[in-house]
């Protein structure tokens, strides 16, 4: 290799990674300015003179209920689920070299969903009980899930077959457990099951917030590993990577955190699947794109929960805008992909 | 069938082995699954009250009057079990995909929007006017799903249409959910609809389904033998004489009105189809021209007998059949993927 290339290559690395810090900066400006706007904006607009002095402690007549109580645990639980959500469907699409290998797509949050309603509509439960049974619920589905696709050697294919037919299964427990509920439990399993931000509490945040706090520095650290998987099976093996191992531990943080977040604010449709497509495209293939990944999935959840807020006469619930985001976009990807026989 | 899933025809014009034994038994299973839907439920009724309330209109004992009230319903479920059966023996000789099913494709989640959008939109609350907007609904959504899994290097592969019907039904929930969340009336009419039963079955119901059954079985009968040859490719197909587009557009359409029409009546029923095609060719081989009307047998015994057990299992009440079908048959989708080599998924 001649000086020459050596120096393009260079210029192309650096290139690259001046283009991954602008972009994540800019993602991380984009995303400050949206939880601001969640903070300011509502039935009373008051000024950031006010809200600041409403967070630092002050007692300010109707500021301090509105922003303390409302509108800054739905602007946390929008900041920590959207990441989440982005970081765990970034991992989840790259390990499986597919982006329609997504926790909504192949039914993974489908196993907490299900707990959920059961503990809403047939325990009445709320709060913690929720959470912790979604989050077992979700590590059970995924477990049997990989255990039943594991075979001779791994196949996607496989898994998301399986997936599917294990979502099929939980779809009917679901319908059938809001077809017995009563009526009034209806609107919360049902806002529940498209994801919501609504009537989030400071205290039933914690868990989110310290799964996220502690579980996504390991899956960025986790990410050159995941580059190397991409490469394909024999590729990472080669490389002197223990595949199954690696997977396994990339598999278990990001259902653990997706099913944490699922307890929280409800599988908001689609997050998890657009935001590493949107990081990709907008940064760029070969570094980990992970970090942008998981600001693209704030900024839509932040997005999304104002428009559905303050756009249309019915508020709507955070997961139906994504889901009206997300589906054309499914489509558009599946039908790229297939022209490009990437399946 | 005799390995998992992907065998040829074998060219000859063969009766399968001991079919009429295997024809007498299925008629003879039905009988008893008839019978056995009349009997059971939450308020079981003996043999002999049974056929009282069958033929002797004279008596009118309570137990008569529960058996008269069930027949309709026994016939609507075995007409829905047919439809079903054979729409699934369709799609999957049409897309040569061994998972093909209503349910699977998105065909079901179609339906599912046209007929929301129908009762927030325009009003409609009662099944028989909805059944255009399912069939319509079904019809668009099997177009779109193989329309975007055929794309591409290699045609419509199992795992491209899945994840086609999959995606797409994605979608599609998401529509439903943003029609009806607003609308407290819809949702309370749709989760009856949604969770699939056929407890609605009655006369005028069987009468609804019954010209689109007649006809989709007789589209069906009138294909078999040029599927058949399609299942050897389309080159070949095209070689024995076979206008391959012309074959797909006709079969898929009859597996289109056989769904979308029970799905509008019954709401959405997954896996009968995958069952009763995957049985059938387990025990005949895959001659289509024995398959397909013998999928129609099996299917509607798979839906009764899962329509009774969900009686028994959910009494006083009921568990609906589509949750019974959807425990029977995903863990046979599940086997079926574990099973098929990686390379022909």
């Amino acid at each position: 290799m001649n000086n020459e290339t050596i120096s393009i290559i260079r210029q192309g690395r650096n290139s690259r990674r001046r283009r991954w810090v602008l972009i994540t900066a800019l993602l991380a400006v984009l995303a400050f300015a949206l939880c601001c706007a969640m903070l300011l904006l509502g039935n009373t607009i008051y000024s950031i003179d006010e809200v600041i002095r409403a967070l630092l402690g002050e007692q300010i007549k109707g500021a301090s209920f509105a922003v303390n109580t409302i509108r800054l645990p739905r602007m946390l639980a929008g900041l920590f689920a959207g990441f989440a959500f982005g970081i765990a469907g970034y991992t989840f699409q790259t390990m499986l070299r597919n982006p329609l290998a997504n926790p909504n797509v192949i039914g993974i949050t489908s196993g907490s969903s299900a707990a959920a309603v059961f503990c809403i509509t047939v325990l009445h439960a709320s709060g913690a009980v929720v959470s912790a049974a979604s989050i077992v619920a979700g590590l059970a589905t995924v477990t049997v899930m990989y255990i039943l696709s594991r075979g001779k050697s791994f196949s996607i294919g496989r898994l998301i077959l399986v997936g599917i037919g294990i979502q099929a299964m939980l779809d009917a427990v679901i319908s059938y457990l809001i077809l017995i509920s009563s009526s009034k439990d209806i609107p919360a399993a049902m806002r529940w099951l498209g994801g919501s931000l609504n009537g989030s509490q400071l205290h039933e945040l914690q868990p989110l917030v310290i799964a996220v706090l502690v579980l996504s520095p390991i899956l960025i650290g986790l990410g050159k590993h995941l580059n190397l998987l991409e490469l394909g099976e024999h590729s990472a093996t080669s490389l002197g990577m223990n595949t199954d191992k690696t997977r396994m531990m990339l598999i278990l943080i990001s259902v653990f955190i997706i099913a944490i977040a699922t307890a929280a604010t409800g599988p908001i449709a689609f997050v998890s699947f657009l935001a590493g497509p949107i990081a990709n495209r907008l940064v760029g293939r070969g570094g980990s794109n992970i970090v942008p990944a998981g600001l693209v999935g704030v900024n839509l959840v932040l997005a999304a929960d104002l428009i559905g807020q303050f756009a249309f006469e019915t508020r709507f619930p955070v997961g139906i805008i994504t889901g009206m985001l997300g589906a054309p976009y499914l489509i558009y990807l599946l039908i790229r992909m297939n022209q490009k026989g990437a399946l | 069938m005799n390995n998992s899933s992907s065998t040829l025809p074998q060219h000859s014009w063969r009766v399968p082995k001991h079919f009429k034994l295997i024809l007498l038994c299925s008629i003879v299973l039905l009988v008893v699954c008839a019978a056995a839907s009349l009997m059971l439920g939450s308020r079981g009724v003996g043999f002999s009250e049974m056929m009282d309330g069958l033929f002797r209109p004279e008596i009118d004992s309570y137990e008569a009057n529960i058996v008269r009230k069930r027949i309709s319903r026994t016939v609507f479920s075995l007409c829905c079990g047919a439809a079903l059966g054979v729409s699934g023996a369709l799609m999957q000789s049409v897309t040569r995909n061994p998972i093909a099913d209503p349910s699977i494709l998105g065909v079901n989640t179609g339906a599912a929007l046209f007929v929301v959008s129908g009762m927030a939109f325009l009003n409609i609350g009662s099944a028989e006017p909805s059944i255009w907007l399912a069939l319509a609904g079904a019809g668009g959504t099997a177009i779109f799903v193989y329309g975007i899994g055929s794309m591409g290097r290699g045609g419509a592969t199992p795992i491209k249409l899945v994840l086609a019907g999959a995606a797409t039904s994605a979608a599609l929930s998401s529509l439903v959910a943003a029609i009806m969340l607003p609308r407290a009336y819809v949702m309370d009419q749709f989760r009856f609809w949604q969770v699939g039963s056929v407890g609605a079955g009655s006369w005028s119901a069987v009468a609804t389904i019954g010209p689109f059954l007649i006809a989709g079985l007789l589209i069906a009968i009138v294909t078999a033998p040029a599927l058949n040859a399609l299942a050897l490719g389309d080159e070949a197909a095209a070689g024995l004489g076979v206008r391959t587009g012309v074959l797909r557009i006709m079969a898929a359409f009859a597996g289109v009105i056989l769904c979308g029409a029970t799905t509008a009546l019954s709401g959405p029923i997954g896996f009968v189809g995958l069952l009763a095609t995957h049985v059938m060719r387990l025990i005949l081989g895959p001659d289509l021209r024995y398959v397909i009307p013998m999928s129609a047998i099996s299917g509607a015994l798979i839906l009764t007998i899962s329509d009774v057990c969900g009686r028994v299992i959910g009494s006083p009440g009921e568990l609906e059949v589509g949750v019974v079908t959807a425990f029977i048959g995903a863990p046979i989708l599940i086997l079926l993927a574990i099973r098929s080599k990686v390379r022909s998924l």
